[in-house]
């Protein structure tokens, strides 16, 4: 263990330690916030009880369906803007400025079209995602270098066999960033559709014990979803330090 | 011989320049094109059509509460901004300049990134209540963590050797970060800031929805709970334009800086 992380460690035992005395001491309106000890015996009450399990598969299965649908249409994408360079010039402009418009205002159009069930949400979560995912595999792609590529057509690979040999393997740490904001971006949309309009999953029911003012279940639900985002993004982060390391031992 | 070269030069810049712009007008079309074509499919009450949207965000302009939500969410939105931009410029220079607070720090912020914050409206509305402040928070933690990673990334790409003539002048860390870091790290500040910018405006708009009875997000989410598509349509139709067009700005911002840098 490094001072860096041993220094973050200690930050964080201490953000956590300050929140508990200033709620204990109501420092902060206990009302509003509760101590993180209860958050924590709040969390493991919900998961004891089961009376949530459903909503949180139903959340987390969605959320995978959507990252898996958004990383291969994303992937197409971006392989597609890579091979036609005139239809990226002109839709640059737009992948440069869609991350500015808040996309889920299109959420009830979405309920009209599929019903409100979660297709709406896997919908938004992919058009949420599916940007990311291709300007970071257009951007891997530039970077591939252009004798490898020769070297392909050399070899008379076929389109599919170029992709699978050479192209994704040279633009892995890219596409492996537009992976991990596939997910990331997934999950924001998913559980921000459920908290507008929903009537199951994480978002929603996090909506709804707040309008109950049952802190305890909206402050265990809040915990469990950071739990849930943050262990995902951790074990991407190792995977992919662990791929910068296989590669560079590959490249020596 | 110069003046062939020169006229050839001439030639190319105004055919890019043309070429650009037909870029343009071809991506207006074809978006328009999908658009009417996605609207005839679903049909119009679903989907309203794009003239029938235009039309819809001018009778929205011209209302005379127009004014009064715009004012609102400019408000909040350009304090929310303002807060992001100082906030992160600064933050990400301390923490660029000082290599250990910077690997402490930087994990902690993408976590913080990459969590879903909307999940995180019941905390900010029971601490700032409904309203002004709560906006702004929403649109500051959206926005500033950007803006942070950049400025921080680019401080710590900039060249050794200007952090030691600033150490050879003794200069304070005040006149250091003022005369050395932020012009070395402005072209990657202006990217952050392009990225902020939008998360900020997304972050400022999500409050608006849940935390206020008032602006454009407050508006939307009537619209939304009306199930009055045209509005909708016609509001995300002027975020979009307003988005794009500060996007491009920036973007030919950051552009200029990049050549002449």
């Amino acid at each position: 263990m490094n001072l860096a992380t041993r220094w973050r460690l200690a930050l964080m035992v201490a953000f956590v330690l300050t929140l508990e005395l200033a709620s204990r001491l109501a420092w902060i309106d206990p009302v509003s916030f509760i101590p993180p000890s209860r958050m924590v015996v709040g969390a493991w009450q919900l998961l004891r009880s089961g009376d949530y399990t459903d909503d949180i598969l139903l959340t987390l299965s969605s959320a995978a369906l959507a990252v898996v649908m958004a990383v291969v249409a994303g992937f197409a994408f971006g392989v597609a803007l890579y091979k036609l360079p005139r239809v990226r010039r002109v839709l640059d402009p737009l992948l440069m400025s869609y991350y500015a418009v808040p996309i889920f205002v299109i959420y009830p159009i979405l309920i009209v079209l599929m019903g409100l069930n979660r297709w709406p949400l896997i919908s938004l979560g992919v058009l949420f995602a599916i940007v990311a995912m291709a300007v970071n595999t257009l951007n891997g792609l530039e970077r591939v270098p252009r004798v490898m590529l020769r070297t392909a057509r050399a070899l008379r690979m076929s389109p599919l066999a170029e992709i699978r040999l050479i192209t994704l393997p040279a633009s892995l740490p890219f596409v492996f960033t537009g992976i991990k904001l596939s997910v990331v971006y997934a999950f924001i949309a998913i559980v921000a559709g459920e908290f507008v309009l929903s009537g199951s999953g994480f978002g929603y029911r996090i909506a709804f014990a707040y309008n109950n003012f049952d802190n305890p279940s909206m402050y265990g639900l809040m915990l469990l979803l950071l739990l849930f985002v943050g262990t995902l993004n951790m074990l991407l982060h190792m995977a992919e330090a662990r791929l910068y390391r296989r590669m560079s031992r590959a490249a020596t | 011989m110069s003046t062939v070269t020169s006229t050839t030069a001439r030639e190319l810049g105004t055919s890019r320049a043309s070429r650009s712009w037909s870029d343009g007008v071809i991506l207006v079309l074809a978006l328009l094109a999908l658009w009417q074509l996605c609207s005839w499919l679903a049909g119009p009450e679903i989907l309203p059509t794009p003239w029938r949207t235009a039309v819809k965000a001018l009778k929205i302009v011209r209302d005379e509460d127009f004014p009064q939500s715009l004012e609102a969410t400019g408000i909040a939105f350009i304090a929310a901004l303002v807060i992001s931009a100082v906030g992160g410029v600064s933050l990400g220079l301390v923490l660029g300049a000082r290599r250990l607070a910077g690997d402490v720090m930087e994990p902690l912020l993408m976590a913080f990134y990459a969590l879903p914050k909307i999940t995180l409206y019941p905390v900010v509305l029971l601490m700032f209540g409904l309203g002004l402040s709560a906006k702004v928070t929403f649109g500051v933690i959206h926005g500033i963590i950007p803006i942070t990673v950049f400025t921080m990334g680019a401080v710590r790409n900039m060249p050794i050797v200007y952090a030691r003539t600033a150490l050879a002048y003794r200069l304070t860390p005040l006149d250091f970060a003022r005369y050395v870091m932020l012009p070395a790290a402005v072209p990657e500040v202006v990217a952050g800031l392009r990225i902020g910018f939008s998360l900020t405006l997304l972050g400022t708009l999500i409050g608006e929805m849940f935390a206020s009875q008032s602006g454009i997000g407050h508006m939307l989410m009537i619209a939304m709970a009306r199930n009055d598509t045209e509005t909708i349509m016609a509001l995300a139709l002027m975020l979009f334009l307003f988005a794009t067009g500060v996007n491009l700005l920036l973007l030919r911002w950051h552009h200029r800086l990049a050549k002449t840098g």
